[in-house]
This record gives structure tokens, C-alpha cells and sequence, in this order.
């Protein structure tokens, strides 16, 4: 518990911001929230740190109104209150900004800001106030917005803006902001920091959901540390380090870094030459992306989401054609008239884990047998004449199952019933199956917990030394940074630049990813 | 010339007959999918208000009770709908056509028990429907050449039920465009959540927009058996429903496009009855059938060819859990 004698009470008129106490909250047999007690001091910035799974955005939602909570009692600025819906806790002075943006793409600005507080049956009578109350905050927090433009047309980090100006637009005294630095660049996410410093300087009090260590230590006055549903530790932040709250979050000593050594990179397996892509409107999602991938490295895509990677995987693993251009792969020429379909893709050797695994990667309400041989029921090893050999894909599942450390190994339970973790390690364990001469990964440990995070590395360098050509997309930039030997990073569908490991730090990578060159960052 | 000119100043009269009930249909149905719900039943609760307001005004005697009535009735349907997939997160799909298939059938049995006479209500004398109403001025007009025709023909002339529609589409887009309700309606259907999470409640919300569109199919069903008809035929709304969502979509959801969709299908339609036993360049005497059949393969044919892209409200279709 946080010292009651340096208590300062920068708000003035309270002590506490909020104060839970034995809040719970579970879903069926799963105890989302157990017992949670909090204390957020008036005017400071409180981080709450944990793994993905650990309770934190339940945590957040019963703040919010958006769950009720099974048992416990919330004060929110020193008196106990019942929030049932948001619209109650918008009027005690709670905003909050959501890990996925809470805004109406195809409306401008404006509509999405007033959405809620119109002040009028008629929207002209509230339009010219909102419009003042943006100016204005634009200027006190320097959150520059173009109030008429449409959402969907505006970069990630102003639509972030957006949120933030919806949320304080009232005059809120607590806001909530769930992992909000997830699609920021690093540069991105300075400017968040700087506005939720100059709100807490204003007597606005913040509480901030990450995952990031870095985070919590730069920016939080109080931090308190989630795990399994419960809350763990609560410090002051210049009173710990990033070493004792990692071993709070995940109850054990973790290994932050990857442990490798030097790459051998062999002969080139992968070659893509000016490679272009259009959506359907004519956006442009590649731009000339040229590279070289060798035998026995690990390349790695570094970017904000949402910068191409995702339609670069596409391309190379067959699931979209390119617009223009061509890749070489095994010394076979793929462009734009012999695009190859996936499973003949897979039949050259490429492997590829999908970004997405619910949407692409397995079958969610398919036994945990069959989603261990999807796209590979053609194999001789799984079929008998015109049907299926069910011994054949048990025995697979099984052996996958114990190389990979699937925990139930339970080849009939559905694939939904497995945890994050497990469900990825299916999908690593089907895809390396066939020693794969390269491996497309997208997202390899996207809400996976720290324990899988671990096995998933070390699958992927073992793979490495064995010969395997990788190529690895993320949006996490520590993954990057520890698991590549090269590291290309893209912006807006190009290629900024291609670093060696040794030579990369994250703030160079972070300039590149907004779209600076290397030249100027080195 | 003249006489052809004629000729197609009555097509375009009829056009706005035709249409009239595709109007408001068409709008109940921006307001409901706006929201979020698709509405495929707008044939049954049109159908259904068809048959209540033709009953209503034949027991009364005023067809002012019967659009009452038919809103009434048609409101009850929407609620059920909204119901279904509101307050239960059914399928909307699957609820849009029970009620249709409902309609189809309670009217026909209400009707049988209520009038005996097949499933039809008794028709309607003059008093029980509305008339056409001759606008000021009308006579004396008619000696200018042309203007005189349009206005008798193509402006004067039309019951009041034409008239609501055609005032109810720039007050939709005014209600849909320039209001509270509607920026928040236009909201629910696009990203509920964010609308929840502005303290709006989203049940509410929907069930005012299904409600709102109950309301509309009402007045069309309305203008189906006491406007353009005098009394109720079974399955009377003959498609015009589907015609009217159909028009939503070409529209892309919006009241005025809408408005000339529906118009283009109502003015196909005034074509089909008008060229129906006319010798043709060519063709030769024009199948009857296949003049009947044209609107709707032309539904079929502007939907599936000429609309581009449509993008409906990104939420439609799925039911809101927190």
C-alpha cells in the first residue's frame, strides 16, 4: 500500500481519485477480478501493470460502468458510489479512452466528439460550444485536430487524440486509458505522455493500463501490479525497477532477453523484388518492397500496425495476389499472373503463421486433432483413399501436443477451450511440422502469456540454427530487437530501411517506424 | 407528339402512385438498419397495416382511423421484431421473416373470421378511403398548354397519403442528419460500443428506430388498401417491401437517394403497365407477362451491376453485448 504520509493531494479538494475494495467479478468458472483493492491518489498518475489475461480491462470496464461487479464497493472522489452504466460514470467525472478506439470511422470529428453531449435536441444549437471546447483544449494540451475531418481518414495516434478530447470534453477528473501506446510509433507515444502529464499538472487524475515495463517506470507516479485476476503488489515508481515488477506480474524470475547466437545466414531462400499492392479503392498498401531473406536468419518486419506487414505475409504466403511485381522463392517465380494459392505455396515449403490465428490460423470450433492438420489433410500421413485416417491425425495431434508442450493435451477438446498460448503453439507445432524451408511469422506471441512467450522464442531461434529461412512480423519492437538478425522497417507500405541487429536501438528503430530515414536517426 | 408527351406525363403520374408505398417503406427501413437491425419484414408489416386500416375503415367509416390503426398494428409488429432481436439477440433475419410469414397469414384468417369473404375486407366506398384532391386552381390552368397538364395531372390530383411520403423523405434526412437522434442512430449502427460508452443506451436507441419504421409501414400498408385501393386482397403488398429494402441498399442508405430509387422501381413499374399489349419496334406485342415481371428483374439487375459498392452500417446484423 502506498505511504499515507507523502500523500499531497495535488486536486485540492480530495484525497483519492478512486478507492475499490474487494471488488470481484467472474464469468462462468473464471474469476476475471478477485477481491481487487486500489487506492488512486488525487493528481497523479497511476499505472496498473500486468499480462494479458491477468484482469486489468475488466478492471476498467466495472470502473466504467461498462460490467457490474459481483461483490465490492467503489469511491470514486471520496464517496462511495454504485456505477451501473457508463452514463454514470461519465457523470461522476470518469473518462476513459479504450484500447480499441471507441470512434464512428465514417463520422467527422466533430459528431464523434458531441456524440453523447449534444446539448440539444437540435445539433446546431451545440455544435459552435463543442467547437470552442475543442479549440480550446487543443490548445491547453496541444492536441492539434482538424475538427471537420472525417475519423477513418485521420492517422492512429490523432484518432487517439480524438478519444482523449471525448473523454476530458466534460471536465473529467479521472481518466482511464486502456493500453493506449499498443498502435502508437515510440514518437507517438512521447506526445501522449507529454499531454497526460501537462492533464495530471491540471489536477486530472490518471490511471494507465499497460503491459509495457518502460511505460510505467517513465511516466507513472504509483503503480500497482495485476496477476491471475488478483492485484499483487501496489509501489511507488521510484521505489521499484523493472526487474521486481516483471517478477510480480508473472510470479517467477523471467528472462527479459532472448538468448541466441550469432546467425549463419546461407544461401538466399526468398527473394522479392518491387512488390506492389492496391486495395479494392485503389489505396496504396505496398510500395516497391524489395528484400532478401537467407537460409538460417531471422528477418525481422518492425512498423506501426496497419503499415503493410500484414499484406506483405498475404502476398508471400498466398493469400492475396501482389498488384504488381514478383518474389522468388526456391529459385520458382511468383507475380501477378502465376500467383500460387496457399497450399501450393505450402507444398514449396513455406510455412507461414498467420497475424491473426482465431481468423486465419485455426478453426475455433474445430477439435484441437483436426485444427493440428488444417491445410495438410492432403498429406499421405492423414488420409485413406477418399476419407479421412483418423488414427493418423490423432497420432500427429498427440506428438504435437508433447513436443510442444500443449497443455491439455487433449486432442478432442475445441480449439477455443485452449488458453492464448496453447491455441499458438498448435498452430507453430502444425506449420514446423514439415521442417519448412521458410517461416512466415506474424505476430508470434500476440496474447500469449510470458511462460509461452519463452517457448515460442526459443522454437523459433531453434528453427533458425537448423536452416530455416524467418521471417518475422511484429508490432512488438522488443520481439524485434531480440529475436532478428536484420530488421527491415516499413511505413506506410515501403521499406524505410534494413538495419543489422548489432547496429539497431529502439529509438532508431522508432524514428524509422514513423517514416524518418535511417541517415538522419544514425 | 403531344399525345406521347401525354402519354408519358401519365406514366410519370403513375410513377408517383407506384412509389409511394416503396417511400415509405424505404424509409422505415433506413431508420431500422441505420440502427443496426436489418428489416426485411417490411412486407409483412406492411401487409399487415394493409389489412388493418382497410378492416378499420370499413367498421368506422374513416380511412383518418384506419392509418391510426395500420400504424398501430404495424408498430406491434416492429416491437415483436425488436424484441426478437433487441432484447433477445436473435437472428434479424430469421425474425424479419417469421413476421412476414405471420402477416402473410393472420391477415387472410383475421379476414375470413371477421368478413367471410375470402380473406378480402368489404370494399371500400368513398367516404372509407382517400381521394385524390383536386388542387387550387386546377381549372383555370388548364388552358395553359403543357404547365396546365403537369399540374392537373402530375402535381394536383394525388390522395394525401402521397404527399406524407414525399414530405417525409427531406424530414428523414433532416431527422437523421440534423438531430440528436439521428447522430446518435447513425452512430448505433456503425460502432455501437462507442455509443454505449457515451452513456447512450443502445437498446433504446434501437427500439425507438424500429418503432419509427413500424410507424412508416403502417402508413404505407395504409395507402395500399384505403389510398390506392378500396379495401384489402390478400398478399396485397406483393413484394413492395422487398422492392423498398431493395431501394435502401441502391440508395446506400439514404433518405434522398432512396427517394430516387424508389421513384426509378415505381416508374419501371408504370412502364410495365403501360406497355403492356403495345405493339413494339422488333418485339412485336409485348408479353404481358414478362411487362410484369420487368421491375423486378430490373431490381435484380441494378442491384447485382449498378450500385458499386454498397457500404451498409458497419454493426448491422449483429446484436450488441457489452
Amino acid at each position: 500500500m502506498v505511504s499515507e504520509k507523502n500523500m499531497d493531494g495535488r486536486d485540492g479538494a480530495h484525497s483519492f481519485a478512486l478507492r475499490l475494495d474487494g471488488i470481484s467479478k467472474s464469468f462462468g468458472a473464471v474469476h476475471a477480478n478477485r477481491d481487487i483493492s486500489l487506492d488512486v491518489k488525487a493528481g497523479t498518475i497511476h499505472g496498473i501493470v500486468g499480462e494479458n489475461g491477468a484482469g486489468k480491462s475488466t478492471l476498467m470496464n466495472i470502473i466504467f460502468g461498462l460490467q457490474t461487479p459481483d461483490h465490492g464497493t467503489i469511491s470514486v472522489f471520496d464517496s462511495l458510489k454504485t456505477i451501473r452504466t457508463s452514463a454514470d460514470a461519465i457523470s461522476l467525472g470518469i473518462g476513459m479512452v479504450h484500447q480499441h478506439f471507441m470512434l464512428v470511422p465514417n463520422m467527422s470529428v466533430l459528431d464523434n466528439v458531441m456524440l453523447g453531449s449534444e446539448g440539444g435536441s437540435l445539433l446546431a444549437e451545440g455544435r459552435e460550444q463543442t467547437l470552442e471546447r475543442l479549440q480550446s483544449l487543443s490548445k491547453n494540451y496541444g492536441m492539434g485536430v482538424d475538427p471537420h475531418a472525417l475519423i477513418e481518414d485521420l492517422p492512429v495516434g490523432i484518432r487517439q487524440r480524438v478519444e482523449i478530447i471525448k473523454a476530458i470534453k466534460g471536465g473529467a477528473r479521472l481518466l482511464i486509458l486502456d493500453e493506449p501506446t499498443g498502435v502508437l510509433t515510440p514518437g507517438e507515444a512521447a506526445q501522449l505522455f507529454n499531454i497526460l502529464r501537462s492533464l495530471r499538472d491540471d489536477g486530472v487524475t490518471v490511471l494507465l493500463i499497460t503491459h509495457k515495463l518502460e511505460e510505467i517506470m517513465s511516466i507513472t507516479d504509483y503503480v500497482s501490479v495485476m496477476r491471475d485476476g488478483e492485484m499483487v503488489a501496489h509501489r511507488e515508481t521510484t521505489q521499484t525497477n523493472p526487474e521486481e515488477l516483471a517478477r510480480l506480474m508473472v510470479g517467477r524470475d523471467v528472462l527479459l532477453s532472448v538468448e541466441k547466437g550469432p546467425a549463419d545466414p546461407k544461401e538466399v531462400k526468398l527473394s522479392a523484388s518491387s512488390i506492389n499492392c492496391r486495395s479494392a479503392v485503389g489505396n496504396t498498401l505496398l510500395k516497391n518492397v524489395s528484400f532478401d531473406l537467407r537460409a538460417g536468419e531471422i528477418l525481422g518486419v518492425a512498423g506501426v500496425a496497419g503499415n503493410g506487414q500484414t499484406e506483405l505475409l498475404e502476398i508471400l504466403s498466398g493469400m492475396r495476389a501482389a498488384t504488381s511485381g514478383s518474389f522468388t522463392i526456391l529459385d520458382q517465380i511468383v507475380n501477378g499472373d502465376s500467383a500460387l494459392s496457399p497450399s501450393a505455396m505450402r507444398e514449396l515449403g513455406i510455412a507461414h503463421i498467420p497475424e491473426d490465428r482465431h481468423e486465419h490460423g485455426l478453426v475455433l470450433s474445430f477439435e484441437a486433432q483436426e485444427n493440428a492438420i488444417l491445410g495438410y489433410h492432403h498429406d499421405d500421413r492423414f488420409k485413406r483413399g477418399l476419407f479421412l485416417n483418423q488414427e493418423g491425425i490423432l497420432d500427429r495431434c498427440k506428438t504435437l501436443m508433447r513436443d510442444h508442450d500443449v497443455r491439455p493435451p487433449n486432442p478432442n477438446l475445441n480449439a477455443s477451450n485452449f488458453s492464448g498460448g496453447n491455441q499458438q503453439k498448435i498452430v507453430i507445432g502444425r506449420e514446423v511440422d514439415r521442417d519448412p524451408e521458410i517461416l512466415l511469422v506474424g505476430q508470434p506471441t500476440r496474447g500469449v502469456d510470458v511462460g509461452a512467450i519463452e517457448f515460442i522464442h526459443k522454437q523459433l531461434i531453434r528453427l533458425r540454427d537448423e536452416g530455416c529461412a524467418i521471417l518475422l512480423v511484429s508490432v512488438e519492437l522488443e520481439e524485434i530487437l531480440s529475436l532478428s538478425d536484420r530488421i527491415m522497417v516499413m511505413n506506410e507500405g515501403e521499406i524505410v530501411g534494413i538495419v543489422d541487429q548489432a547496429a539497431a536501438s529502439q529509438e532508431k528503430i522508432g524514428m524509422m517506424m514513423a517514416g524518418i530515414e535511417t541517415e538522419a536517426a544514425a | 407528339m403531344a399525345e406521347f408527351a401525354y402519354q408519358f406525363l401519365l406514366t410519370l403520374d403513375a410513377t408517383f402512385r407506384l412509389a409511394t408505398p416503396l417511400i415509405l417503406c424505404a424509409m422505415a427501413g433506413i431508420f431500422s438498419e441505420r440502427s443496426g437491425i436489418i428489416d426485411i419484414s417490411l412486407e409483412g408489416k406492411m401487409l399487415m397495416g394493409a389489412f388493418v386500416a382497410a378492416a378499420v375503415a370499413s367498421m368506422s367509416g374513416s380511412p383518418w382511423l384506419g392509418v391510426l390503426a395500420a400504424m398501430f398494428a404495424s408498430v406491434i409488429l416492429a416491437v415483436v421484431h425488436g424484441f426478437a432481436c433487441i432484447t433477445h439477440k436473435g437472428n434479424q433475419v430469421v425474425s424479419g421473416l417469421a413476421i412476414n410469414i405471420l402477416a402473410s397469414g393472420l391477415t387472410v384468417t383475421i379476414g375470413i373470421a371477421l368478413f367471410r369473404q375470402g380473406g378480402q375486407t368489404p370494399p371500400l366506398g368513398g367516404t372509407e378511403r382517400f381521394r385524390p384532391i383536386e388542387w387550387w386552381l386546377v381549372d383555370t390552368l388548364d388552358s395553359v398548354p403543357l404547365l396546365g397538364s403537369i399540374y392537373r395531372e402530375l402535381i394536383s390530383g394525388h390522395n394525401i397519403l402521397v404527399y406524407i411520403a414525399l414530405i417525409l423523405v427531406p424530414l428523414s434526412a433532416f431527422l437523421l442528419y440534423k438531430t440528436r437522434f439521428g447522430l446518435r442512430l447513425r452512430a448505433v449502427g456503425e460502432v455501437p460500443k462507442a455509443v454505449d460508452c457515451a452513456g447512450i443506451s443502445v437498446s433504446f436507441l434501437r427500439y425507438r428506430a424500429v418503432i419509427l419504421a413500424g410507424l412508416l409501414c403502417g402508413i404505407a400498408g395504409a395507402y395500399l388498401s384505403i389510398g390506392q385501393g378500396a379495401g384489402f386482397v390478400k398478399e396485397m403488398s406483393a413484394g413492395k417491401g422487398y422492392i423498398a429494402l431493395a431501394a435502401v441498399i441502391f440508395g446506400k442508405w439514404r433518405p434522398v437517394p432512396a427517394l430516387y430509387a424508389c421513384l426509378l422501381f415505381g416508374f419501371l413499374e408504370a412502364m410495365s403497365a403501360r406497355l403492356q399489349g403495345v405493339d413494339l419496334p422488333l418485339i412485336g406485342e409485348a408479353p404481358t407477362q414478362l411487362m410484369l415481371a420487368l421491375p423486378y428483374i430490373m431490381v435484380v439487375l441494378l442491384l447485382a451491376g449498378f450500385i458499386g459498392k454498397a457500404s451498409p452500417p458497419a454493426a448491422i446484423g449483429q446484436p450488441y453485448s457489452k
